[in-house]
């Protein structure tokens, strides 16, 4: 079931939380909405599931399931299937009334019989792997099984669409990693349109088949996760998908200099800022003919496959962030306090007033 | 280490005043009620009670307090479930209006309805053309008994809603439960005992209310006189035994309510303990 949406804006009050957004979504696709806190991903999302209006603006605005308009249609009808950043169980009732809640609730015609509820209740709780736990009251569970009740109780009554708002915010690290393997496996078995909600770049890159990225109520880039990350079409874009090291200086007759630094750069006459994310950023013991970036090390930390240092230099307003590998840690057996110089291996700008990037590699 | 008031004389001083302070406020004059009651034996007691007037009184306040608890009930719950649920302007207003009745002395609030339902009042005037009669019979005393006891529900209710936020009952809605139904299965469960306890409290106050309704009742012996306004014509008449005998009804009403509502509270803190 695939969702189209058609100038959604929306209002609280006299703050804009979105700016009137056009949106596609593919049957079957898993679309991540990220965004800071305020990038109203959230708005749009409850928007989607009906559990907030659209502005009524003089451009009519649209919501289409597959061919369905479901502008005007009321949640309970758009048979959707919602869960909530802090699970929202029913805290009075089991864990299997919380799952059956859904079909309990169905018009007596289309309700089915209690011993085929009870199976498809239990098929459900079999699938995210809680069936032991049917009697337990939702204040008795971990996060993480309440969370896959919700999914379960979501699921229960079938839903075409699946909306998740920040599903796994709440949880721990491994936890997260846990259910979202589990969730993308879902999606693919059962071969609903997801769309989910999310602050955490790193989960909506690897979750998503295609990511939107929003900031101030706008869309700022729809793509898949690797062409946002190869491609960022802005600024913000590049620095909410990861860390990223700032370069600010004066460039002439091809150096940038800034302070006692410089570097050749390829660039016009003026003021620059070039950003670069920590592992385009090389460590060596000498400057080059190119580069001439001196840094101290000011912490280390090693963290899965890479080592993260810091460093810092009177010439820099903000420290910088270099991942290295292991090896080259050692080889250059790096400490706190250690100068070196440090050596872009490429770099982006992204000029004020165009928004279209500018990018270098060089190999050094 | 120790505490402030750790030390065994501070300690005891304090535990000791305030129970000497509780059975000089609280259980003596308790006490006192039942023993004046009984004083000259239970057969005094007894037909001070089944006298015809006194009767009247109980069966006049039971009855308002039955009729002002659904009252309360329906407009506490509607109250809440508007304040909580949805933002609209002159929310906050009339959050604070809510408290307009505790805020008010029961006699102001009798004397405004006398000014404006008695027979010369404003909307009274119109009343009496059509020989409605609301003042100095039973519908005033149930109306100020409202008045005075509206808040109690709402007040319950709102903080515990408030708190509960509406993520459940938005569940609710999008597993397609129609409003009616969000509302028993998922708000009214997560809310039953908050609203037993403003049930509580609402009929303790409507069955002791005083002020409100010595002023619009008028006080006619067999006719609008409920049990505390009988009570004080018969304190009045140098009747103090019969006077003391409705004194231990309402005592007994009181501790009626009192048992009912830590009953509840243990049964809620035996619910904590076990989810």
């Amino acid at each position: 079931m695939s969702i189209h949406l058609h100038n959604i804006a929306k209002h609280f009050g006299t703050t804009q939380a979105l700016e009137p957004i056009n949106l596609d979504i593919h049957a079957g696709e898993l679309v991540g909405l990220l965004g800071p806190s305020g990038s109203g991903k959230t708005t749009l999302l409850r928007i989607i599931a009906g559990l907030e209006n659209a502005d009524r603006t003089a451009q009519p605005s649209k919501i289409l399931f597959g061919d369905r308009d479901v502008t005007n249609v009321h949640v309970r009808d758009r048979r959707i299937g919602f869960v909530f950043q802090h699970y929202a169980l029913f805290r009075h009732m089991s864990v299997y009334d919380n799952v059956a809640f859904g079909l309990t609730v169905l018009s007596r015609k289309r309700r089915p019989n209690s011993g085929e509820i009870r199976a498809r209740v239990f098929r459900l709780l079999e699938m995210v792997k809680l069936e032991h736990l049917a009697n337990r009251y939702p204040a008795q569970l971990s996060g993480g099984q309440q969370q896959r009740v919700s999914l379960a109780r979501a699921l229960a009554v079938e839903p075409e669409v699946l909306l998740l708002d920040e599903p796994f915010g709440a949880l721990d690290a491994k936890v997260r990693q846990e259910l979202r393997r589990w969730l993308r496996h879902l999606h693919d078995e059962f071969n609903f349109t997801s769309v989910f909600v999310t602050h955490d770049q790193e989960e909506a890159l690897e979750l998503s088949d295609r990511v939107v990225v929003m900031s101030n109520g706008r869309i700022e880039q729809i793509d898949t996760p690797d062409e946002l990350y190869r491609e960022p079409k802005n600024r913000f874009v590049f620095e909410f998908l990861g860390d990223v090291n700032h370069l600010e200086g004066k460039v002439t007759n091809g150096v940038l200099t800034c302070g006692d630094a410089y570097w050749h750069v390829d660039l016009p006459d003026g003021h620059e800022e070039l950003l670069l994310r920590p592992h385009e950023v090389r460590l060596t013991e000498q400057p080059t003919s190119e580069s001439h970036l001196p840094v101290t090390i000011t912490a280390i930390s090693p963290v899965g496959a890479e080592v993260r240092v810091e460093l810092e230099a009177d010439w820099l307003a903000q420290p910088w962030l270099a991942t290295v590998r292991h090896t080259d840690f050692e080889h250059l057996a790096l400490r706190r306090g250690q100068r070196l110089f440090a050596h872009p291996r490429h770099w982006r700008r992204f000029p004020k007033a165009e928004s279209k990037a500018t990018e270098q590699s060089r190999v050094a | 280490m120790r505490r402030i008031g750790d030390a065994p004389l501070i300690r005891r001083l304090l535990i000791g005043a305030a129970l000497v302070l509780s059975a000089l406020f609280l259980l003596l004059p308790l006490v006192a009620i039942f023993a004046q009651a009984f004083s000259q034996g239970v057969m005094v007691f007894w037909s001070n009670v089944s006298n015809t007037f006194t009767l009247h009184a109980i069966g006049l306040t039971l009855m308002i307090a039955l009729l002002t608890i659904p009252v309360c009930l329906v407009f506490g719950v509607a109250l809440a479930w508007l304040v909580t649920r949805f933002s609209f302007p002159g929310r906050r207003i009339l959050q604070t209006l809510i408290d307009i009745p505790f805020a008010v002395s029961p006699v102001v609030a009798g004397l405004i309805y006398l000014l404006l339902y008695g027979r010369n009042g404003w909307i009274g005037t119109w009343l009496d053309g059509h020989d409605i009669q609301l003042m100095f019979s039973w519908p005033g005393i149930l109306m100020v008994t409202i008045f005075v006891t509206c808040p109690f529900v709402a007040r319950e209710l709102i903080p515990l809603m408030q708190a509960q936020g509406s993520r459940e009952e938005e569940a609710a809605v999008t597993l397609g439960a129609t409003g009616w139904t969000t509302f028993r299965r998922v708000t009214l469960p997560n809310i039953r005992w908050a609203l037993l306890y403003g049930v509580i409290l609402t009929n303790a106050r409507a069955v002791g209310e005083f002020g409100a309704v010595s002023v619009v009742s008028g006080a006619i012996r067999g006719k609008t006189n409920t049990l505390p306004l009988h009570l004080e014509q018969l304190y009045q008449d140098y009747n103090a035994v019969g006077a003391f005998a409705c004194a231990a009804l309402l005592a007994f009403i009181a501790l009626l309510t009192l048992a009912a509502k830590a009953g509840l509270e243990w049964r809620a803190a035996r619910r904590e303990a076990f989810a």
